[in-house]
This record gives C-alpha cells, structure tokens and sequence, in this order.
C-alpha cells in the first residue's frame, strides 16, 4: 500500500511536467533517464465487481514491480496507473479515456464484465491503444486493439463436458447460467454440440436467473427433479460470481452432492471458493485453464512470490491472475521486441509472441489475438483447492468466432498482413462479418 | 423416508451387494481369493483402474478388503510407481495393506487419487460390506435403491433375499423392488403385471413415476390403463405435494424478508428514519458472526456448533453499539426532516461498505454452517431443509421478541411513547435523546442479529446490504409503516406470492409481476396493508 | 423569506442569469478551444476533458428536473433514473439502427446482439427507430408516457410521501430487471454500445462531440428557463402550496393530482432529453442505468446544490460528479467511497439547505431582501 501510494504522489507531481517533456519531444521514445512507462489498471476497486477485480489491480501492481526489479523494460522503469471505474460502465469508458488521453499509458490492463470490456471498446479504437482482457468470455469478437487472455468458450466449456461424458457417463444435462452474454452464449454453443453428441432435446434443460440471485429454493428442487429421471445427470454452470455462494449453499442444504449430480463450473475460482465452507461440495468440478493446486515449478515459485508480495501467506491465486500474468509477460516481450511502446509497433509485434504459462508449458499469442491454453478440469477438495483430475494433453487455440453459432460460423480473425481483419467471412471472402 | 439423492448412490451398491448376497446364499464358500491383482491395479494411478480394482476388492471377500476402501476414503492410501505397490499411511508410518507391517524401506509414494467415479465405488463397496451387516436400515436402502435400477439381473437375488427377510419395513421395500423389476419384464402375466403397477402407484413418489412410465408399450391395454390410472393418481398427489413445497418455499423466503425487514420496521417504520444504512447493518452482523467463527475455529473448535448461538447476542450488541453512535452523531441532528435522512445514511452506508472492504478485503468470507443447520428430511413429498427451518422459527422468535419488547418492558412503553407524541413524552420525564439513541440502536441490533441468519445463506461481502435493501423497503411499506404486524403479514405474504409465480413466470418475470402487483396494491390502499388509524389528514 | 414582497419575482433572477451567462460562456468556449487550439497550447481542452463536461451537463439536465418535482412539489422521486434510461435507450436503438453493416456480423437491419442470439427479425418495437425523428418523439414520450400512466394511478389515489417513493423506486427496480433480460430485446446485461455515428456524423470526431457538448448546455439552459417559467407561474405557486400543505390546496378547489401529475410528465421528459444527450456522449446505455442506486445518487446531487433553487441542483450534480471523478483516480481510488459519504453526511449536517440555499440564507442574513430568488423551504416541521 505505502509503495503504491509513493508511487502515485509521484505520478501526480511529475505529471505536468512529464506531459510537457513529452508533448515538446513529440516522440515516445525520450532519452531522459528518470523517465517511466506508464501501464493503466482498468480495475474496479468498489461496487460489486470489486469482489473479482481488486485482486487483478494488486496482480498487475506486483507485476510491474517485478519487472522494475529485474530492470524494468527498454531501459526503464514502469509506473502503474490505477483507476476506480467501481463497477460502472459508462465510468469504465471515462476512466479509459483518461488513462489513455491524459496520463498517457502505454498499455491497459484491465476490465473483467463483458459489458465493461464493450463500453471501453470505441475508446481504444479511437485513441489506438492496447488492452489486456483476461478473463473467460463468450468469444465473439476480435478487436485490433484488444489482445484477449482469458479463455473462449472451446476453451473452457467443451472439454469440461467432453470429460463428464467419457468419464461419469453424463447423459441428461442442465445448463444453468445467469442471464447475460457469456453464460448465453456458452450455453447455445454446448446446446450444439451436447445435440451433436446425440443427446435428445428433453435430457437438455435451460435455465436462467438475474443477477444476485439468492433465493435457490425452487432451480435446485427443479435440478434436482429432473436428475432423479434415472438418467446420469450433470449441470453445467455459468452462474456470475456473487450467486454462486447460494447456489452452492442450497446444493449442500438439499442433500445434492458431487457424486448424485456433479456441477461442473466455469466462473467458480480459488477466489470464489475462499468464501464457501467447501465441505459439501467435495467433487464438484470446475474448467480452467489455470489452477493454483497445479504442480510445477513455475507455479510454486509465483504463489511464493505472490504471498511474499501480498504479505498474505494463504492469498489465493487463480485463472484470470494467471491471465493477467501471461498478458503482461507478453507485453514485456512484445515492447523489447519492438523496441518501442507505440501501440503501431507492439500489436503487430505481439503476433507470436510466445511466454511460458504457469502449468508448465508455453502459451502463444495467435493471430486472432487470443492465446493457447490448455484446459484443466479439476474437483472441489474440502480445503477450498482444486484437485486436477483431468489435463488437455496439448493447447487449445481459441475459436473466437464460434463455428456451432449460425451468426459467426464463416467468421475468422486474422490481424496479420495482408488479411488484418477481425471478421473476415471466408464465404464471401470479404472482410466485415456476413453481411454483403 | 430416505432421500432420494442417497437411494440413487447405492444403486451401485446394489447391485455389488447383491452378487455378494447370492454368492453367500448359494452358499459357495466365501474364497478369500488373491487379491494382489487389483492391489497393482490401485498403483497405477489411473481412476478407471482404481474403480475396477474396487470392484474386485468388494467382491473378493478378503478379510483386509475392507480397511484397505476406507483407507482410500480416507486419502490413507497411498501408492509408489516403482516398484507397483500400494500402502497404508498410518500413524506409525507406510504399512503393507496385506500384512499390516510397517514397510522397512519405504519408497517415495502419492496418494491414490479419488474423483468423482471411485468415490461412487467405493460408496458401492462400502455398500457390499454393509448388506451384510444386520442393519435392517441399511438393508432397507439397498432394497429401496434396487427399486430405482430396475435392473432384471437382480430378479433372483430379490426372490432369495425375499424369501429370507423378517424384517417387515425391509419386505415391503423388497417387494416393491420385485415389482418394479417385474414390470418392464417381458413374459409376465398382466395379472402379475397389474398387480406390480398397483404397489408401485400406492408409492405415489417421482421414483414411482418414473418406473411406471417405463412399463413397455407392447403391453396389454388392460395393462396400460392400470398404468395409465396409477400415473395419472400419482400426478394429481404431486401437483398437490408441489403446491405445498412452493408455499414452504415462500414462508423460507418470506422469513428472510421479515428478518431483513424487520430492524427496518423500527428505525423507519417506527422512527421515520429513511435509514439507508439498514443494509450495512445486516452486513455487519453477517461479519460479526464471521469474526466469531474465526475465533472460535483458531482457539476452540470444538465449539463450533455453538457458533451462531455466540454469535447471535455479539451481532446484536455491536450493530446496536454502531447505531447508537451514528444516532448520536448524526441522525439525531436530523429528526423531523426525513428526507433528509435518506441523504446522510446514504452517505454512511457507502463508508461502511467501504470501511468492511478495506478490513476484509473485498471477496466473499466463509461462514459455516453448524452440524444442526445442515442436511434436510422430508415430510410425505415435502422436502424440508434444516436450515431454512431454523431461519423460519429464528424469524418467528425474533419477532415475538421484538414485540414482547416494545408491548411489555419500560424502555418499550418509553419508545412508543417518544414515537407517539414527543413533546408530551419529554414533559412526562421521559429522557427523549436517551430514548432515541435506544430505538435506534435495536433497530440496528435487530439488523444485526437478521446477519447472523442471512450469513447462512448468502455471500458474506461488503455488497450483502445492497442486495436487501430493496426488498426491505417494500416489505415495510407494503405492510403499512409503524406496524410490526403489518411487516410479518407483508414479508410472509410477498414471499408465498413470489415462489407461487415462479414455477410459471420464472424468477425474473415472477419478481418484476410482484413489484408490479404492489405497486398497484399501494394505490389501492395508500398506506399499506395495516394502515395506523388516526384522525390526521396528513399523517 | 419574504413574506411581504408582492412583486412577482423575475423569470430569471440575478443567480440565474450568472448560471446562464456562465453556461452559455461553457457551451462556447470549451468546444472551441477544444477545435481550434493546437494539443500544446496552454489554453486547450482536451476531448477527453469536452466528453465529461458534457457528461456533467447532462447530469445537470437530470438533476434539475428532479428538482423541479422534489423541491416545489415534494415529490421525492426515486425512481427518476428510470425515465433518464428510457431516454438513452430511445436514442441508443437509433444510434444501433445508424451501425447498419458495419456491426461486427455485418448484418444490415439486425443490431449485433440479436444476430448473436440467433434472432431472425426485428422485434416490432425497433421499428421506426431508424428514422430520426422518430426516434426523438420517443425520447420524450417513452419517459412521459410511463410517468403519465404511473402518476395517474398513483396521484390519483394520493400516495405521497415515503409510500411513494418506495414505489417509484420499485418502478425503477422492475424496469432494471426487465431490461437485464435477454429476451426483451435490448441487449440485456450488455445493453446497446460501439455506435458508429449520428446523422451521419461519426460520433467519435472532434467536431460532433463539440456539437453534442454544445446541445447539452443549450438544453440545461432551456431546461433552467423551462422550469423557472414553471414555478413562477400561477401553476407554480400552486405547485409550491402543494408542496407545503396538499390538504390545503385540494380543500380550496384545487385537483392537486392533476397538478402534480402535469409537473412529474414535465420533469420525466425533461430526464429523457438528459438521457437522449448521455448516451452519444459516453457511448453506452445499459439497465444498470435503472439501478435504484442510480436514482438516489440524483437525489444526494440535488440535494448537496440545494434543493427548490434549480441551479442548486445544477451545480450539485456538476460538483459531485466533479468529485467522482477526480476521487477515483490515482492514489484515492481505494478511498473516494469515504470521501463521497463523508460529503454527503457532512452536507445533510452543516448545509441542510445545500450549497445554493445556504448561501441564499447567509445572502438574506447580510442585507435585506432585494430579490425572492428561489422559493425557500418552509422550516422542518417537528417529528410528531
């Protein structure tokens, strides 16, 4: 805290000054010692997004002073911006526009809602920076500004439901999810595919519910009717963070354990489950790409340093931390390699780049500006970890545009020459979406 | 009743449980066959193999089978890839599964690992060994569970095990699992096959239903209208059960508005303050009861069950205590001008939330749940969960305490008084400032305790308060402002309406048709539901 | 007070003209300094800078009509946010229509979101949002006609007071939900963004903000002219003796209800219009717009500004908006929520009657009156 504060009353008395110097030099790449890169946390620190966020801002914050440790970046030192968006949306595309306009950063990382990420979207279009996105989400996008390390759906949701199949004989399933884009979207892909899959539309049950929902009663009786039909039953779970704790709290309260019906969820972390007593939920699953129980080096050797860092020596550390990690590791890679921050030179010297992963291998940055990941599926141990119970043997490389929706499935990315487009229709062989 | 959830885990069990029962009973000697092959088989860590290892193990009728699946339950057993051998971690360290001697030179050795499958085997395996046991209970779930796998292989283990049980719970249950499997038999005499459907619909549960509706459609129609008739019964009874778990569902829910709603009911109901902060009073009492649980976890764990019982009076003083400061310090400069009140608590509500976020952090705290408070039973097709009980009779006591509070102590007469007519009140020797540091600080207190019982059921975090502010409001207002009654009827009442409309509306369209509908209802009656009666025009 | 003051008082009083020339000063300058200075030049406002003045003007716009149904007709209102959304959709579901092919599908009549969701045609209530001025109409009659009907019902059964505001509040509560839901047909959680231009202007340039910005301060002033107009007429004064004592009012002949109801459809409209300007300005309109949260902020503007004084409200909304801003950036980001409740709690304390009203009292206080300004509040009525 007394460091990052240091910092900031730094950043604010050189400010001016900064500005001007740079403003007169009209280059970005000044030869004054003392200067700093500037990199932008788009987090929210209060509201009801601040219960994800705050951990991704002290992700980046411990980043950075890693990076100054070992030296910083082109020669210097990086400064981290924070700003409050505090859940709001409309106060995301302000606090963009600030970060990038008025202090200058080189790069942000930030924003974890979808909405968040579409409200700041036009602003980094506009004034040509770059983004860092690290967070599951619903694909369905590609933007030149923008360089996703979180997973897309194929990433996460398929081979989650590919495991239950092969491994627990799943044959009925309910899709449960909260009413927005991501669990929407994931749940029309799984929809697809389960029916590919051969299973029947009436072993398939949909459901949504509002955000914040705490009252359980009555989905999870229904859950739990629709399991008792004789068939191997599952649900999969997109419910959005805050719900999950009743949702969790009435499985255990309703006798409905991991071995009757198994949830397998995608937004249910280490963080998440810190404020559960995960007793009754032993052998519940969750999809990541990402868990703090894996068994590596690399691994062990972060969450040290992570603890030191938060003087906290049983924080957490979960998927999107590890995205936010391999997103500024890239960054670093990509500047050095380009040997300038300007956005002109990074994004397409970021193509390729390629950082060791936390789970033991190396995740690229594709040309569709998504990375590869490999997808672990683990169970709920009763001490709030994951125990992995199943690896991809290889990466998965992200399908951005989803081949099972009708919309996108001619779609494809590519930000490289001579394509450099995000919405390339193969079919017509025009760039911008299926339209004419 | 047993639930339904366990029946469906012992059907493996079952049908493991009744090889072994037919193999004892056809009398081939027990063979306590070699079972190093399946102990290689746990060593290889692969959980297909572990299952399959379980199995033979559960059939083996080894004398050591048995300790080695409770050690794998239990995390104890362990296994070295070089050489491929498995191990019991005991106290004194590795010990051979077979022998049970400690190991001289052990290896380096993993856990065998558990998911999801080997924990289901080794519930089955677990099973095997405890149908023999001479637990009628546990016999009774195995017949139960056979019910639901209708499995025909089973058929001459059932007639044996029929033939030999005294037990008449156990004969029932063995009977109906006869007839279940009988029905989807082919061959069977419709007589038989009526006879069958008739003890199964006498049943009248989701288990029944679904075994009915598998009786095949070659049958004949005598044999499909008696199936027909037995649905159809079965489906009205559960209409009628379902009805009735939607309305237990709406008192669960509506005593978590009266107990999120009635702290309200004094601070604004009672006192006219637009008490913006109430939710953060919730909140504080849900962090009291984690405070207390992390203490009693750190220094005695063993009184955990008690827990909430100590966290109930801590929660009741501290929220008071927070009242009572904010009372002296800010709304007592504000008395006779409500609104703005709505304006300072606004403002105190948002530095609490940030004040608990800057303690604990922002992500979620765990709050146990006591032993007492978990697990459910069910009453004919109802199921009833524990804990909802309890936070429905905790609601209850709550109430009756808060309105023994105001009707009968002195410092309840004083506060009805000071509420009711100040001025004559202050002349009566009332210490009207004392008086209403005192009314805010319960109606603070009772938010608090309300935290205890919400930290059960909802996420404790700095955003708890927010989410039943709302609901709080409407409860107060919807029952009539000043009437504690008026609060119970209304938070009862909205909650029924809510779960009645979700089965048809689903949880979203069914809350935006309630508000809708109470909108409408305060135009209809302007002041509530309990409107006080007076002779002023403008109240 | 002036209780024996006869004259009318002026349709713009002496504050008001300083709003007003102070405003009309804004509105000119800033977008031309913005468009005409080079970045270097000490004088220039950066866009970023134009796009959150404009932000704050129509927050102004939001905040004042607010107060002209909270402080001259006690109407406390919590659920105005609610006609500032529908507003901003209004204008949103135009602006979508504008994307045309450019969306990331490429579809030409279909918005992205409903293309992503599989939608096969436009729901019936899009259409006619392609056309401007439709699209305007809807802009004040989307919020008017929701406060025409919800009024009615409730002005005409005399809920007032807290009765009131809890159901407003549960109007904007309904609505949030509604809105969040997929299947109503307005983007859900993600609501309507990444718009490309307005009448075809991109409405990312320069030179549309500039515009925009300015038709944000020209609608606040009309706006302040609108309600001062409002409150000094024979309709006002009867607003104002409603406010006071409504039994009263209706008792010497009075339909109070339709009085009121007049000046809560005025004051929806008027929080559509603000809305309608939101929305292009910062790019995005989404149901947490609805958010009950949302329309008590609007209240804590009014009332820090000062409520019944119109620019009061004006200045209440810029300032804490102001404060926002600058709370949540840099080293205070962790703190700013202690900082805005610490404000509000010591505003209700030290300036009960809001920035504005306390100056008027202190004004009052030196000389005697000269002008009736603003319509004091009458004296807090002991709790009974």
């Amino acid at each position: 805290m007394l460091n990052l504060f240091t910092q900031a009353r730094r950043a604010a008395g050189r400010a001016a000054v900064g500005a001007t110097v740079l403003a007169l030099a009209g280059l970005t790449v000044p030869a004054h010692a003392q200067e700093t890169i500037k990199v932008g946390v788009l987090h929210s620190l209060s509201g009801t997004m601040a219960i994800s966020e705050t951990t991704l801002k002290d992700t980046v914050l411990f980043m950075v002073q890693e990076q100054n440790a070992k030296g910083g970046v082109l020669g210097k030192k990086l400064e981290a911006v924070v700003v409050d968006p505090a859940s709001n949306w409309p106060l995301f595309a302000e606090k963009a526009r600030e970060l990038i306009a008025k202090d200058k950063v080189a790069v942000v990382f930030g924003c974890w809602t979808s909405v968040s990420r579409k409200s700041v979207l036009p602003v980094f279009k506009e004034l040509n920076s770059i983004l860092f996105y690290p967070v599951q989400y619903e694909g369905e996008e590609s933007e030149r500004n923008v360089f996703y390390t979180g997973a897309a759906p194929n990433q996460q949701a398929i081979p989650a439901v590919d495991y239950l199949m092969e491994n627990e004989g799943v044959k009925r399933w309910v899709l449960a999810g909260t009413d927005y884009v991501y669990p929407r979207t994931t749940n029309k892909i799984l929809e697809a595919y389960l029916k590919s899959k051969g299973v029947p539309a009436e072993d398939i049950m949909i459901n949504y519910t509002p955000f914040g929902h705490s009252d359980w009663q009555t989905i999870v009786a229904d859950i739990k009717k629709f399991g008792s039909a004789g068939k191997k039953t599952a649900v999969v779970s997109t419910i959005n963070g805050d719900a999950n704790v009743p949702f969790y709290k009435e499985l255990g309260n309703q006798g409905i354990k991991a071995t009757d019906i198994p949830v397998v969820a995608f937004s249910v972390g280490e963080e998440e489950l810190a404020g559960i007593d995960t007793k009754p939920l032993v052998g519940h699953l969750a999809a990541w790409n990402y868990f703090q129980s894996v068994d590596t080096p690399a691994n062990k050797d972060f969450i040290a340093k992570w603890q030191a860092y938060t003087k906290n020596p049983k924080r957490v550390t979960n998927d999107p931390m590890e995205a936010t990690v391999i997103g500024f590791n890239m960054w670093v890679k990509a500047v050095e390699k380009a040997g300038t921050t300007e956005p002109d030179k990074v994004i397409p010297a970021l193509i390729g780049v390629a950082v060791p992963n936390l789970s033991g291998g190396f995740s690229a940055m594709m040309p569709n500006h998504h990375i590869t990941k490999p997808v672990l599926i683990g169970e709920i141990k009763d001490d709030g970890q994951f125990d992995i119970v199943e690896q991809t043997p290889g990466l998965i490389v992200a399908e951005e545009w989803s081949p099972h929706l009708e919309g996108s499935k001619d779609l494809i990315s590519d930000w490289r020459s001579p394509l450099n487009c995000g919405n390339f229709n193969v079919k017509t062989g025009k760039c911008g979406g299926a339209g004419n | 009743m047993i639930s339904s959830a366990r029946l469906r885990r012992l059907s493996c069990a079952l049908l493991l449980a009744l090889c072994g029962l037919c193999g004892a009973l056809f009398s081939q000697p027990a063979v306590a066959q070699d079972i190093s092959s399946p102990l290689a088989q746990l060593a290889t860590d692969s959980y297909a193999d572990t299952e399959a290892a379980l199995g033979a193990l559960a059939l083996s009728g080894s004398p050591a089978a048995a300790g080695i699946v409770s050690a794998l339950a239990d995390g104890k057993l362990v296994f070295s890839a070089v050489p491929r051998q498995v191990f019991l971690r005991t106290e004194a360290g590795l010990v051979d599964p077979l022998t049970l001697q400690p190991v001289a030179d052990p290896p380096a050795v993993k856990p065998v690992r558990v998911n999801n499958r080997v924990r289901r085997a080794i519930e089955a395996a677990n099973g095997t060994l405890s149908l023999v046991s001479p637990d009628p209970a546990r016999r009774l779930e195995a017949a139960t569970a056979v019910a639901r796998s209708r499995d025909t292989a089973a058929l001459p283990a059932l007639d044996l095990a029929l033939s030999k049980e005294a037990d008449p719970k156990v004969k029932t249950a063995l009977t109906l699992a006869r007839a279940s499997i009988v029905m989807g038999q082919p061959g069977v005499s419709d007589a038989e096959r009526i006879a069958a459907i008739g003890l199964v619909g006498a049943e009248g549960n989701q288990d029944a239903l679904a075994i009915l509706q598998g009786v095949p459609a070659e049958s004949s129609p005598a044999v499909k209208q008696a199936a027909a008739d037995a649905i159809a019964g079965i489906e009205r009874s559960l209409a009628m059960w379902s009805m009735a778990q939607n309305v237990w569902y709406g008192l669960s829910l509506g005593s978590v508005l009266l107990l999120a709603a009635i702290g309200l009911a004094i601070t604004f109901g009672v006192m006219g303050v637009i008490n913006m902060a109430h939710g953060e009073m919730v909140m504080l009492g849900a962090y009291t009861t984690f405070v207390v649980q992390d203490a009693i976890r750190t220094y005695n764990p063993g009184l955990f069950d008690w827990s909430l019982i100590i966290a109930i009076p801590l929660a009741f003083l501290f929220t008071g205590l927070i009242g009572v400061i904010i009372e002296r310090t800010v709304i007592r400069f504000l008395y006779g001008r409500a609104l703005e009140t709505l304006l300072a608590t606004w403002g105190i509500s948002l530095i609490l939330q940030q004040a608990i976020r800057t303690i604990f952090g922002p992500t979620n705290r765990e709050v146990g749940a006591p032993s007492w408070m978990s697990g459910s039973f069910d009453i004919g097709q109802l199921a009833i969960t524990s804990g909802r009980l309890w936070i429905i009779v905790f609601a209850i006591l709550v109430f009756v305490a808060l309105l023994a509070t105001l009707r009968m102590t002195r410092i309840g007469l004083e506060m009805r008084a000071v509420t009711q007519n100040r001025r004559m009140a202050a002349s009566m020797g009332i210490r009207t400032n004392w008086v209403d540091a005192m009314t805010f600080g319960l109606g603070s207190g009772i938010a608090g305790i309300a935290g205890v019982a919400l930290s059960q059921i909802d996420n404790v975090s700095p955003n708890l308060g927010q989410s039943y502010i709302i609901d709080s409001f409407l409860v107060v207002v919807f029952g009539g402002v000043g009437n504690l009654w008026g609060t119970l009827v209304g938070a009862m009442s909205l909650g029924i309406a809510n779960k009645l409309l979700e089965p048809y509306a689903g949880a979203v369209l069914g809350k935006i048709a309630l508000l809708v509908i109470v909108i409408l209802f305060i135009q209809k009656r302007p002041r509530g539901l309990f409107a006080l009666k007076g002779r002023s025009i403008e109240a | 007070m002036s209780p024996s003051d006869t004259r009318p008082p002026a349709l713009i009083p002496t504050n008001g003209l300083v709003f007003l020339g102070v405003l009309a000063a804004v509105a000119v300058l800033v977008p031309l300094l913005n468009l005409t200075t080079s970045p270097d030049a000490a004088v220039h406002v950066p866009t970023y800078v134009v796009s959150l003045l404009g932000k704050y003007l129509t927050y102004a716009l939001l905040a004042l009509s607010v107060d002209l149904i909270w402080g001259y007709v006690g109407i406390l209102s919590l659920g105005q946010g609610a006609f500032f959304a529908l507003g901003g959709y209004a204008m949103g579901m135009y602006l979508m229509r504008q994307i045309g092919t450019r969306g990331v599908y490429g579809d030409p009549v279909l918005p992205d979101f409903m293309v992503f969701l599989n939608w096969k045609e436009l729901p019936w209530f899009w259409y006619g949002f392609d056309l401007f001025p439709f699209a305007l109409l809807m802009v004040v009659l989307a919020p008017g006609i929701l406060a025409l009907v919800f009024g009615w019902f409730a002005f005409r059964s005399r809920v007032t007071g807290v009765y009131l505001s809890i159901i407003t509040q549960a109007m904007t509560f309904a609505l949030l939900l509604a809105f969040f839901r997929n299947d109503m047909g307005f983007g859900g959680n993600n609501g309507l963004t990444d718009f490309k231009d307005i009448l075809g202007f991109n409405i990312q340039s320069d030179g549309t903000r500039a515009v925009l910005f300015f038709l944000s301060a020209l609608a606040l002033g009309l706006g302040y002219v609108l309600c001062r107009f409002l409150v000094r007429s024979h309709f006002g004064k009867v607003l104002i003796a409603i406010r006071d004592a409504e039994t009263r009012v209706r008792f010497t002949g009075y339909r109070a209800e339709n009085y009121k109801l007049v000046a809560f459809v005025v004051s929806a409209m008027l929080a559509g219009i603000a809305g309608a300007l939101y929305v292009p300005q910062v790019g995005i309109i989404n149901p947490s717009e609805f958010s009950p949260a949302n329309s008590i902020e609007i209240i804590v503007w009014v009332a820090v500004g000062g409520r019944g004084t119109l620019v009061g409200a004006a200045l209440g909304a810029v300032l804490v908006n102001y404060a926002k801003t600058y709370f949540t950036s840099g080293f205070l980001a962790p703190y700013w929520l202690f900082m805005l409740g610490g404000l509000f709690v010591a505003v209700t304390l030290f300036l009960p009657k809001g920035i504005v009203g306390t100056y008027y009292e202190w004004r009052e206080k030196r000389r005697p009156p000269a002008d009736a300004a603003g319509e004091p509040l009458p004296d807090p009525k002991p709790a009974e």
